[in-house]
């Protein structure tokens, strides 16, 4: 819950409001169309069933949350332009969510990151003194509670399951690590948003989320890395040059045929 | 955004429409109502006349939501009433405690369990076995998951619990 809640929400800019919806918003969207990329290639039918159902309900979150940004921004666009009219650079997602899928276990191990960071961070949403943030957050945390359920199962059974498996995880996990601190680290624009009560404090995210990564991977036999340095700060707009790719392929249709339906 | 409805003469609208809701059933369990899902929070008459019914989707990207909608219209044309004002609510969020009774037996009877609480009890919709086992968190939509049993060996899907 958030604690730290004033009750003066007017010396939140507009602006700023946006700026911290797209974070999250995107986040959801990037992650979902990074998951969607397994629809028919999945190891298994009931993976990919997963995988896809995954997708929906991130696709769904970043739906209500970009019509929500784009309400705010007042401009009159839509969740549609907001998602397929905007250049790689005024994305505001997580580095992580746009790491590129890798092998079964690797696109696990960032799932299992990110999920554990939007039950935390939702669940915390819940109480936002920004009613409608507050109303998407209680819907997506049922969600991201299901998605973690399914990729923490994974991720004990590939950790906790052959040397093959459980070398590739751990090299996922080594891999991917660097990019959390930016999910726990927060910015002006966070400190900003928690002091008025909008988001809670990332200090407490941190917490909550570390112990339970730490026990799922004890659960998995796995060893968490030392802490890294990050140098990408995904949720300002500088991102890995996976994010462009990513985007070339989401954006296609519509920048070619603008408004285009179906 | 005050709700009027009160006075006796606008009350056989809204009851009206509750029951042609009744009859609009959900495109991908098309045995279970919208009303049975519990998706349908509110029928209200305002004061302007027209009648404005609030929905919740059961999961944030639901590709059956906007289907529903239209079917909500349709019925309702079909039935020759007047054009109404669908409204998303998102809060409370849906829970699949909010399933009728009616629809768990309609859904149990279609071949799909119903899962009362999160990990608890489930039988096969076929045999009644409890000897179930789970292949995969999901299912053919956002709502279920798939199990097997292991005393009749079939397969089946059963309603999450959220």
């Amino acid at each position: 819950m958030i604690t730290a809640a004033e009750s003066n929400t007017d010396a939140v800019s507009a602006e700023q409001r946006l700026r911290y919806l797209l974070r999250l918003a995107d986040t959801s969207l990037v992650l979902g169309q990074r998951l969607s990329e397994w629809v028919g290639h999945a190891p298994t039918l009931e993976e990919d069933l997963a995988l896809g159902n995954i997708t929906l309900d991130l696709i769904g979150q970043a739906r209500l949350l970009l019509a929500y940004a784009a309400q705010v921004e007042g401009r009159g666009r839509d969740e549609d332009q907001l998602a397929f009219l905007r250049d790689a650079a005024e994305f505001c997602n997580v580095s992580l969510a746009e790491q590129p899928n890798g092998d079964f276990g690797q696109t696990i191990v960032r799932q299992v990151l990110l999920d554990a960071w939007q039950v935390e961070l939702y669940q915390s949403l819940v109480g936002s003194t920004d009613a409608q943030l507050a109303s998407i957050a209680a819907k997506a945390m049922k969600e991201c509670r299901y998605h973690w359920r399914f990729s923490c199962g994974w991720l004990v059974r590939l950790g906790d399951g052959t040397e093959e498996s459980h070398a590739r995880v751990q090299a996922a996990l080594d891999g991917l690590w660097r990019f959390t601190g930016e999910l726990l680290t927060p910015d002006a624009l966070d400190a900003h948003m928690a002091s008025h009560g909008i988001a809670p404090p990332l200090a407490a995210i941190r917490s909550r989320w570390e112990a339970r990564i730490d026990a799922a991977l004890e659960q998995a036999t796995l060893r968490r890395p030392p802490p890294a340095y990050f140098p990408w700060h995904g949720k300002r707009g500088v991102h890995t040059e996976h994010l462009g790719h990513l985007l070339a392929e989401m954006q296609h249709l519509q920048r070619v045929h603008p408004g285009a339906t179906w | 955004m005050v709700a009027a409805g009160t006075s006796s003469g606008t009350q056989p609208l809204v009851q009206r429409v509750w029951q042609v809701l009744e009859t609009v059933m959900d495109p991908e369990i098309p045995v279970v109502s919208i009303v049975d899902l519990g998706i349908v929070r509110h029928v209200r008459l305002w004061e302007d006349g027209r009648v404005h019914i609030g929905i919740t989707p059961t999961y944030s990207g639901c590709p059956a939501t906007e289907l529903i909608h239209r079917s909500i219209r349709e019925a309702l044309l079909g039935e020759g009433l007047p054009e109404v004002v669908l409204e998303t609510v998102l809060w409370p969020a849906w829970t699949s405690e909010w399933l009728t009774e009616e629809g768990r037996r309609k859904l149990e009877a279609y071949g799909i369990a119903v899962e009362r609480t999160p990990s608890g009890r489930i039988a096969c919709p076929r045999c009644a076995s409890q000897a179930v086992e789970r292949v995969s968190e999901f299912g053919s939509t956002p709502c279920k998951a798939h199990y097997r049993c292991s005393a009749c060996l079939e397969p089946f899907d059963t309603f999450k619990c959220i």
